[in-house]
């Protein structure tokens, strides 16, 4: 009986040992590989640092500079006499630069009110797979504003002060599948000093952005910011812009149909004058183009 | 009793010779070479956790490729390659599966350089050709070194490079492998 029950261990082992090296031969690779798939960051969420106005969950790879220009055209209810609006023209020139893989900075100059721009994003946590994954991104971009045109007033005394504005913006953000991404961004403006007294320094706005890939190279965006303040009948409202982006490879173009010309967020959110329902729509670009400026260490053996 | 014990024992030599048959390594090289002639800038990255086992009793060997471990030397290339050609995200993994068809030539327990043929599948961007090359196993001092060199036509693996580009990115990638072995321990 021990006999028996011996033999059959050794048979089981036998048999045992056979089946693991008839796996062997199938599949090699089992053998070192864990199966464990560490962290890794969601990208392109957008095509784009930018929705289309406002800032998107993308950032910058560290070591590139973005060079962006927008464009913001007239009315397109003026008509043939204007081309559709493409008779005027507002633009702004920016230099974004990526720090971090979670860090970016940028600069820039707009044409309306001559006002110059700086801001910082920062993502304190990424949207992530594998190990230790994280289903949103959430950053936060804050921001600074100064105009520079020359006093409306020269007669009393100005602070410079007043020249100031500040925004401060949560960005919520996650791809949902390679096709669609959805964000959500509320945001606060502060202006030191307001054209009307009636008007209130601190604005509120919630803001939402949406991706909708249709081929590789082309996808449709939206960006709509929604004020809780600050709105007055007849004077401002709420910017929408719907646009389309086209990635070449080196260049991103972003075309879009907008009732705002701002294009920082002090300009867009507090002073959108027009509004789609009166076809006070205008055409922009946005055009980025991204520099590599620091090569990586190249450690090829 | 005793003839079982014996038994036992040379079962449990006979596995640790098996598994010592085994050659692997987690750090091996392959770089790739997409480069249209006359391009201004490359269209090259290299990988440097590429999984490699070799089996020298059969002559089996394997490799597997994340995708997304490709470096370039421009991060925009990078992004394109994830997201605009090889779509890591759906097809996150390469794999190789062949054999070493002169496998009987090799004498793995002597230092030397053996030239060598290989045979298999290769899987990439969710497709899977058979493919042919030669290499070679340089032994040295109980490792293995392997090398070798080959070229993919891109539109095999649906692969599509877009005229707008065609000018920098060609329609074939030539690939470099290189491993070094390690004799695979035994659990």
């Amino acid at each position: 009986m021990k006999k028996q029950t011996h033999f059959a261990v050794v048979l089981f082992i036998l048999i045992c040992s056979f089946k693991v090296k008839a796996q062997e031969t199938e599949d090699l690779l089992s053998l070192v590989d864990s199966g464990k798939t560490g962290k890794t960051f969601i990208k392109s969420a957008f095509k784009s640092t930018r929705v289309i106005n406002g800032h998107s969950m993308e950032f910058l790879s560290p070591g590139t500079m973005d060079f962006r220009i927008l464009h913001r055209f007239g009315q397109l209810d003026q008509g043939y006499k204007n081309f559709f609006g493409l008779d005027q023209a507002s633009m702004r020139m920016g230099f974004d630069f990526g720090l971090y893989r979670n860090l970016m900075i940028g600069v820039g100059r707009s044409t309306y009110k001559k006002e110059l721009d700086g801001y910082f994003k920062y993502a304190p946590v990424m949207q992530s797979t594998g190990n230790k994954s994280f289903p949103m991104t959430v950053a936060i971009a804050a921001g600074i504003t100064m105009n520079t045109s020359p006093w409306a007033d020269p007669t009393i005394k100005n602070y410079f002060s007043s020249r100031l504005a500040y925004y401060y913006q949560l960005i919520l953000g996650r791809k949902f599948s390679e096709r669609f991404t959805l964000q959500l961004t509320p945001t606060m403006v502060h202006t030191n000093l307001v054209a009307i007294h009636t008007q209130p320094n601190d604005v509120f706005a919630l803001g939402a952005g949406a991706r909708l890939k249709l081929t590789k190279r082309i996808a449709l965006t939206g960006d709509y910011f929604h004020l809780f303040n600050g709105i007055e009948q007849g004077v401002n409202y709420q910017p929408l812009s719907i646009g389309v982006d086209i990635e070449t490879g080196g260049h991103v173009f972003q075309l879009h149909f907008s009732n705002a010309t701002g294009m920082n967020e002090r300009a867009f959110i507090n002073e959108t004058t027009t509004r789609w329902g009166k076809g006070e729509i205008r055409f922009g670009f946005n055009l980025s183009r991204v520099f590599q400026l620091k090569k990586k260490a190249k450690t090829d053996s | 009793m005793k003839k079982i014990n014996c038994l036992l024992i040379v079962l449990f030599f006979t596995g640790i010779v098996s598994a010592q048959d085994k050659y692997f390594t987690k750090t091996g090289k392959v770089t790739f070479d997409a480069t249209s002639p006359g391009s201004p800038e490359q269209v090259e990255a290299i990988h440097k956790s590429v999984l490699c086992v070799l089996d020298s009793k059969t002559g089996n060997m394997q490799f597997a490729v994340t995708m997304k471990g490709f470096e370039f030397e421009r991060a925009l290339m990078q992004e394109h390659f994830n997201e605009n050609y090889i779509e890591s995200d759906q097809f996150p993994k390469s794999e190789f599966k062949g054999i070493i068809s002169n496998n009987s030539s090799v004498n793995y327990t002597t230092n030397g350089e053996y030239k060598v043929s290989v045979k298999g599948k290769l899987t990439m961007h969710g497709i899977t050709k058979d493919i042919e090359t030669t290499g070679s196993l340089i032994i040295k001092n109980g490792k293995i070194a392997t090398n070798s060199v080959f070229t993919v036509l891109l539109a095999d693996y649906k692969i599509s490079i877009p005229g707008l580009v065609a000018d920098k990115v060609s329609k074939t990638a030539k690939i470099v492998v290189n491993c070094l072995l390690d004799p695979l321990p035994v659990k």
